[in-house]
């Protein structure tokens, strides 16, 4: 067993061994921490003098059986894999810290940690598997944990309706993309799932018809674009990691939405350039769409959790941004800012949760000058703010200004293209972001108390803070340095840069 | 050792029982259920050591010997003794809705022969898998469907069961009508009742079309009603709902399995003739997507369990029809259209046995079948809810689950064939399964019980626990490991 079977087991034998009745917060704390020392062990054995690849790699065959593509359970680590590992292990563990006791749970905390477990489980699996059935399963492994959790412990009244909405979107989308893949596997007349030879092959001699990778692009952007809540396929987002307990809002927003940006680079990118270039257009219309339009929704949202909901949709269309900007530049933007925006997101998720554990709602009109009565609290949240809004010193910001460089790099200063008046439009952005973090972080923390909430409050104390200080301390680390997920990330940008670019000329 | 010996194993053993229930004093009648499953079990391990050589051209060539053939006796084997299970967790309903003992009668007087019967229909289940000639298809089949008329309605004082035997012997009765005449018709056309020179006379230049198409119409009329396809789908609610709910899971998966090795056997000569080949494929086609429609629409607005399990059943033979319709023969080790529906089958029958196995433990402390009484279930029996949800999410075709592998490769094979229409239809299919699968999450696991709900926990007996364990962990094991399931079939 390679070690990163070990992290991506572990999760799931974590998970049962709740089920089976053993203390589920300790065992899940214990195993998240375990799972992400692991993955910490692993950056720091992976070699980044190699060229392409994946690492640490291992398989199983499962099915071999002639007419139908090979399966193994393969797993394997390249530089952007392992910025997604190190995502879904350090979220993971902050999510089981920040999970209640159990004694809060009304006899429930089994199923809590083993969906928790699983969610986790399932994303570690997705970003780890080399091969394209596991890549998916995974995935959807993480399906029925969130419609249970957002079901039984969601916040609000309509919690059913709500996780109804999630999974049959999920599900939809998990369909649609499936049948992408499974076309994709079939073009390519493959006799693998193993994405590293589909890949061979896609850029080689067998590569698809350039109108038929035109369609199948298109499906895969469908499937792709509802799980990472593309406009106008975002609408289950907002609402559903509004309703779901912190954890699992967390890990939803912070880590399992990315997989649909993780599968555009990993799978629909390099393996269908044409197709990519075929829709570049639309592409670029739909993230001005998350940004522009669900920027301007975010502002008007007066309800903090609804608030964060809209705001990780909108700030997808950045990472999309990279993504069609298609150079080295942008596309090493868009993997860093996947980190950063998840990281900043689960910390703006967990200080939800522990405002409303306090003061019993989140809309904007009854909170106001809590940060008096709970500084540390308050000082967290602004720094998550901050973060999310782009500015220097956090992670987002180094990521979100490679982004706007990757628009630019190939423009024509004459004449810009649709990409650079996108990359224009879409820096307002940042303005839009600031004028509702910023108001959100003055109607809940500045500014008078009104009488309701006149009762104080303790504030978190340093434990309960553990979680969050690690994550903020994560995002300021890479916002300072860079460089140490960037050297992951450059060669497999530059790679991709050169398939991609290579083959759509 | 012969393989038709295992069918002599079977109806000895069925005999042994109704002598022993006639002849022996039991103090406790649910030992023959016990002394049933493990007679079965030993016959499954026997089922591996067979000679596949012997016996070939014994029964008058009426008999083959394949991995096929064996793998689907493997499959009524296994079925049949989770009907002993579930029996035996379901004595006390029997005995109450069967005649009242007269004075000085055994208590579970009528009784015995509720574990003795599905001995024989596992014997006529057994031997269809390996008929290869008209004759023995017709007589295994009516084995088959004679002892699910009684099982059916077994239930003597209940009206839902008479009713529902009822139904089933009428439009049995009228579909073994089809059959045969079907039948006649092929050996009209054919002057012969073995399949294999079926095959080769309907492929030869000179076959009448008319005619054997007439007699396919008739033949897929009586097979759609066995496997339950629409438009021939109509007893399966009722039926489903009425019988005792060991017999609903055994005529789900049971006969289910075996109508499909007879479908897949009397349709390959149609599928692989060059003239008729289009036509039967068409057909074929327009079956699975109707089914596929019915099934899964019919199945969302559904407020009883058993009702519901009744319409996935059709969803899933419209599956199954998928990879029928999308025909791809027999040929060297390339996955052919019969090892998909074996492999679904297995997958089927894993996750519905365990279903209706949770269902079963279920009924024993709930009177009724509806949703609603499925409400606190999570808090009741952990374990039965943990398992019910698990069932559900293969039967929906979540990933690293049996059930979503064989779906994946139905899609597979659709695509592979290029059969679009079918591929788009399966997939919307599969769509609306995950919300009526997903509903009865909602119930156990969602909603609050009702203030005056019966919360006391559920007993689960130690025999039924390792029964459903061992599905659960077969169900995750084929969903990872798909491999096993096929090196079975050989």
């Amino acid at each position: 067993m390679t070690i990163l079977e070990a992290i991506v087991l572990f999760p799931l034998l974590g998970a049962l061994v709740i089920l089976l009745g053993a203390p589920a917060r300790f065992i899940a704390q214990g195993c998240s921490t375990l799972v992400f020392l692991f993955s910490l062990y692993v950056l720091f054995q992976f070699n980044l003098g190699k060229e392409g690849g994946f690492q640490f790699t291992s398989s199983r065959t499962l099915l071999e059986m002639e007419g139908f593509p090979t399966l193994s359970l393969a797993f394997g680590l390249d530089g952007m894999s392992a910025v997604m590992l190190i995502l879904s292990t350090l979220v993971l563990m902050a999510a089981t810290f920040v999970a209640p006791k159990e004694n809060l749970l009304n006899g429930r905390s089994k199923l809590y940690y083993t969906c928790i477990m699983l969610i986790g489980a399932g994303a570690i699996g997705a970003f780890c598997s080399t091969d394209l059935f596991f890549f998916y399963a995974f995935h959807e492994l993480a399906l029925i944990p969130t419609f249970l959790m957002i079901g039984m412990f969601g916040r609000g009244e309509n919690r059913t309706s709500v996780a109804w909405t999630i999974t049959i979107f999920l599900g939809v989308g998990s369909l649609v993309l499936l049948v992408g893949l499974l076309w994709l596997v079939q073009a390519l007349g493959a006799t693998t799932f193993d994405i590293e030879q589909l890949t061979a092959l896609a850029q080689g001699a067998s590569a698809v018809d350039a109108d038929l990778q035109k369609w199948i692009f298109l499906i895969l952007l469908i499937g792709f674009g509802v799980l990472v809540s593309l406009f106008p396929l975002h609408s289950w987002a907002p609402a559903a990691y509004a309703q779901a307990p912190a954890p699992v809002a967390m890990l939803h927003a912070g880590v399992l939405k990315k997989f649909g940006l993780y599968g555009l680079l990993r799978v629909a990118m390099p393996m269908l350039p044409a197709g990519a270039e075929a829709w570049t257009n639309l592409i670029l219309v739909l993230l001005l769409g998350n940004i522009l339009y669900i920027g301007f929704v975010t502002i008007a949202q007066s309800r903090l959790d609804m608030m964060l909901g809209y705001s990780s949709v909108m700030h997808m269309g950045y990472v999309f941004l990279g993504v069609i900007s298609v150079n080295e530049i942008g596309l090493g933007g868009a993997i860093l800012l996947m980190f950063a925006h998840g990281v900043s997101i689960a910390v703006l998720y967990a200080l939800c949760g522990a405002v409303e554990s306090r003061y019993g709602t989140l809309n904007f009109d009854e909170l106001g000058g809590i940060a008096k009565s709970v500084p540390r609290l308050g000082v967290l949240f602004g720094m998550a703010a901050f973060a999310s809004i782009g500015l220097p010193g956090f992670a987002n910001f180094a990521a979100e200004v490679a982004v706007f460089f990757g628009a630019f790099r190939d423009a024509d200063t004459n004449n810009l293209g649709f990409l650079q008046w996108a990359g224009i439009l879409a820096i307002w952005g940042v303005v839009i972001s600031a004028v509702y973090m910023l108001r959100a972080f003055r109607s809940i923390f500045m500014g008078p108390q009104p009488e309701k909430l006149a009762q104080k409050q303790g504030d978190i104390s340093l434990v309960q803070a553990f979680p969050v200080v690690v994550l903020v301390a994560a995002l300021l680390l890479i916002g300072f340095k860079p460089e140490l997920l960037n050297q992951f990330i450059r060669p497999i940008a530059h790679s991709l840069e050169t398939a991609i670019s290579v083959i759509a000329k | 050792m012969p393989v038709y010996f295992l069918e002599i194993l079977v109806v000895v053993l069925g005999v042994l029982l109704l002598l022993i229930d006639a002849f022996a004093p039991l103090k406790d009648k649910r030992a023959l259920s016990w002394l049933g499953l493990v007679g079965l079990g030993v016959i499954f391990v026997l089922l591996f050591g067979v000679d596949t050589t012997a016996g070939e051209s014994s029964f008058w060539d009426f008999y083959a010997v394949d991995g096929t053939s064996l793998f689907f006796k493997g499959l009524a084997i296994v079925t049949t003794m989770a009907v002993m299970v579930m029996g035996s967790d379901f004595a006390h309903v029997v005995v109450r809705q069967t005649a009242a003992p007269e004075e000085g009668a055994h208590p579970q007087a009528g009784l015995g022969e509720f574990y003795a019967l599905p001995l024989f229909t596992c014997a006529g289940l057994m031997w269809m898998a390996s008929a290869k000639n008209l004759v023995g298809i017709f007589v295994s089949l009516e084995l088959v469907t004679i002892s699910f008329y009684v099982l059916v309605a077994y239930l003597r004082r209940n009206v839902g069961s008479l009713e529902a035997g009822v139904k089933y012997l009428i439009l049995g009765a009228l579909s073994t009508g089809f059959l045969v005449y079907g039948f006649a018709w092929l050996f009209g056309i054919t002057n012969t009742m073995d399949l294999a020179e079926i095959r080769a006379a309907l492929s030869s230049e000179t076959v009448n079309e008319t005619g054997a198409l007439f007699a396919f119409a008739l033949i897929l009329a009586a097979m759609a009603f066995k496997v339950g396809a629409a438009p021939f789908h109509m007893w399966i609610p009722d039926v489903y709902q009425g019988a005792p709910t060991p017999i609903t899971a055994f005529l789900s998966v049971g006969s289910k399995a075996a109508g499909f090795i007879v479908l897949v056997r009397l349709a390959e000569p149609f599928l692989v003739s060059p003239i008729l080949s289009e036509q039967a494929v068409l057909v074929f086609t327009v079956l699975a997507v109707l089914t596929l429609i019915v099934g899964n629409f019919s199945a969302l607005p559904q407020k009883n369990f058993k009702r519901l399990l009744a319409y996935s059943s059709v969803a899933h033979a419209g599956f199954l029809l998928t990879a029928l319709a999308c025909w791809r023969p027999e040929a060297g080790s390339t996955v052919s259209s019969m090892q998909v529906i074996g492999f679904y089958l297995a997958a089927y029958l894993l996750m519905t046995l365990a279903s209706f196995l949770a269902l079963t433990a279920i009924r024993k402390a709930n009177e009724s079948e509806s949703f609603d009484s499925f409400v606190g279930l999570a808090k009741r029996s952990p374990f039965l809810a943990f398992s019910l949800l698990l069932a559900m999410a293969s039967l929906a075709g979540i990933p690293l689950t049996a059930g979503f592998i064989g779906k994946f490769m139905v899609f597979q094979l659709a695509l592979a064939q290029g059969s679009y229409i079918l591929l788009i239809v399966a997939i919307i299919a599969a769509a609306l399964g995950f919300y009526y699968y997903l509903k009865i999450a909602i119930s156990m696991y969602v909603e609050e019980p009702g203030k005056k709900a019966d919360l006391s926990a559920i007993r689960v007996s130690p025999l039924t626990a390792i029964a459903l364990v061992t599905l659960l962990a077969l169900i995750i094991v084929a969903g990872v490991q798909p491999n096993l399931i096929f090196a079975l079939m050989g």
